[in-house]
């Protein structure tokens, strides 16, 4: 049986390594963007981040120092023996504020006031999908307000189809511009309705940046963005250059014949996420990163 | 490409000699400010109340830090900058009412800032964003805390540094921008690229 105090111990670790471990595909994808960039400029602003991941790595410090939104996406199996777990959440969270340390995210939006731990009104947030099985899957991501606020929903007209998506995701990159510091990640969920588009944008952002979309048309999607946005030359953290865009990854849902929702959710080169398993005799394994 | 290596108090001539490209260490005082602190810096001002600081020469960083209590002493675990955008609204008055020589932060400032820098003498220099742990290796110590009642992220930190850089200088006090250069470019090949999908 897995007592709350083992999910505990497997969440802290899931949260510590999440926020000072850069996952090795984004790490790779810095080093190549290194080798791509030709001017001086473009490449001293990477050397410094891939200096910054490994620095973080050797010394056990969060990565940025906008170590982010604390937000689990969690796939409760119908068996998993532990139901209640929002308080275990907000433990672990407050533990991992204090010792890692994170710093303090979570203010209220009428006084101003930082609550001091990370933990507030639906702060950390959980989204929850309920699954077959006695298993549990949680995902974490911690992910910053820089890039957060660069983030769109684009409610476009379904008569536009695939155009306007484009559209959307080169405008949203456009405006973005050295914000949400570059290169980075661009999530694209396509369908659902105004509040699930971005969930699923979000979600895209937990894939690998050298993996390959399994449908073909999206894969060619991807490709065909990613070489897009990239020739809008804004280049590493906005001083110009090749590299914009590490990846483009592209979720999907049918949509109402009326809208064609498309969120595009932007995250820095400073793309941290992580995976642990959880098994219903109490034994847990991360996955990543 | 000029490399500078300054200590605050930074007069108005060593502000004004830097130009876009130029790379900048800067040792001394910096104090840190966000979007609260800012916004108290120029109510204050405005009541005709003094600062907890004088800001006059010194360096003014966009950063809310990770930052604990180590026993008696404020401990830093992470410094990198925030994103310089929204301070945007602010920054012009903070210049001219606080004299502040240099602005950092990443992410690039607009128009205003930069009309600020030319009358004032001032610029705007960038630490690569999220570079947080290779950002805190320039801090000697935190040598003091203002407005913690704003929230650590907030409350305006000052510190002691010694040769914190490499700074990039995107804005000078010639108006030079590099970030509204990129942008300017990009916004041109965002529209043929448009007219082509």
């Amino acid at each position: 049986m897995p007592s709350a105090e083992l999910l505990e111990e497997g969440l802290f670790e899931l949260v510590k390594r999440t926020s000072t471990r850069l996952p090795d595909d984004v790490l790779t994808a810095l080093k190549r963007a290194y080798e791509i960039e030709e001017s001086d400029l473009a490449r001293s602003q990477l050397e410094a981040l891939i200096k910054d991941a490994e620095l973080a790595l050797k010394e056990g410090l969060p990565i940025c120092q906008d170590t982010g939104t604390p937000t689990f996406f969690v796939e409760l199996g119908e068996d998993f023996p532990i139901r209640n777990l929002r308080p275990i959440f907000e433990k672990v969270i407050r533990r991992a504020t204090q010792e890692i340390p994170l710093r303090p995210n979570a203010v209220n939006p009428f006084t101003g006031e930082n609550s001091g731990d990370n933990v507030g009104r639906s702060v950390p947030i959980i989204h929850y999908d309920i699954v077959p099985g006695d298993g549990l899957l949680v995902r974490f991501m911690p992910k910053g307000g820089g890039s957060a606020n660069t983030s769109r929903l684009h409610m476009i007209s379904p008569g536009l189809g695939i155009r306007g998506v484009k559209e959307a995701v080169l405008k949203t990159v456009f405006e973005a511009g050295a914000k949400p510091c570059p290169p980075i990640v661009v999530g694209v969920g396509i369908g659902g309705a105004e509040d699930f588009a971005m969930v699923l944008a979000k979600k895209a952002l937990f894939r690998r940046i050298d993996d390959k979309n399994p449908d073909e048309k999206l894969a060619k999607l991807e490709e065909e963005l990613l070489t897009a946005l990239n020739s809008l030359g804004i280049g590493p953290m906005g001083v110009g250059g090749k590299v914009t865009v590490l990846g483009v990854k592209i979720e999907w849902a049918h949509r109402h014949p009326a809208s064609l929702p498309v969120g595009v959710c932007t995250m820095c080169w400073a793309c941290r996420r992580g995976m642990a398993e959880f098994k219903s005799d109490g034994s847990y394994q991360i996955l990543m990163p | 490409m000029v490399e500078y290596r300054f200590r605050t108090p930074i007069p108005e001539e060593d502000a004004r000699k830097v130009r876009v490209g130029d790379v900048v260490y800067i040792s001394g005082t910096i104090v840190t400010a966000r979007d609260a602190a800012h916004r108290r810096v120029l109510e204050v001002l405005e009541r005709g109340e003094k600062l907890p600081i004088d800001l006059r020469g010194l360096a003014v960083y966009h950063c809310g830090p990770v930052i604990k209590k180590v026993g008696e002493e404020w401990k830093v675990f992470g410094g990198g900058p925030t994103t310089s955008t929204r301070m945007e609204i602010f920054e012009a008055e903070f210049i001219e009412k606080t004299g502040v020589r240099a602005v950092i932060g990443k992410g690039g400032m607009g128009d205003r800032t930069a009309e600020a820098m030319k009358r004032f003498g001032a610029f705007y220099a960038t630490f690569p964003g999220g570079a947080s742990v290779l950002a805190i290796k320039a801090v000697r110590r935190v040598k003091d805390v203002f407005w913690l009642d704003l929230g650590t992220p907030e409350a305006m930190w000052v510190l002691e540094v010694e040769n914190f850089g490499p700074l990039l200088v995107a804005i000078d006090s010639c108006g030079e921008n590099i970030h509204k250069k990129v942008s300017s470019r990009a916004e041109e090949r965002l529209k043929e690229i448009l007219s082509k999908i």
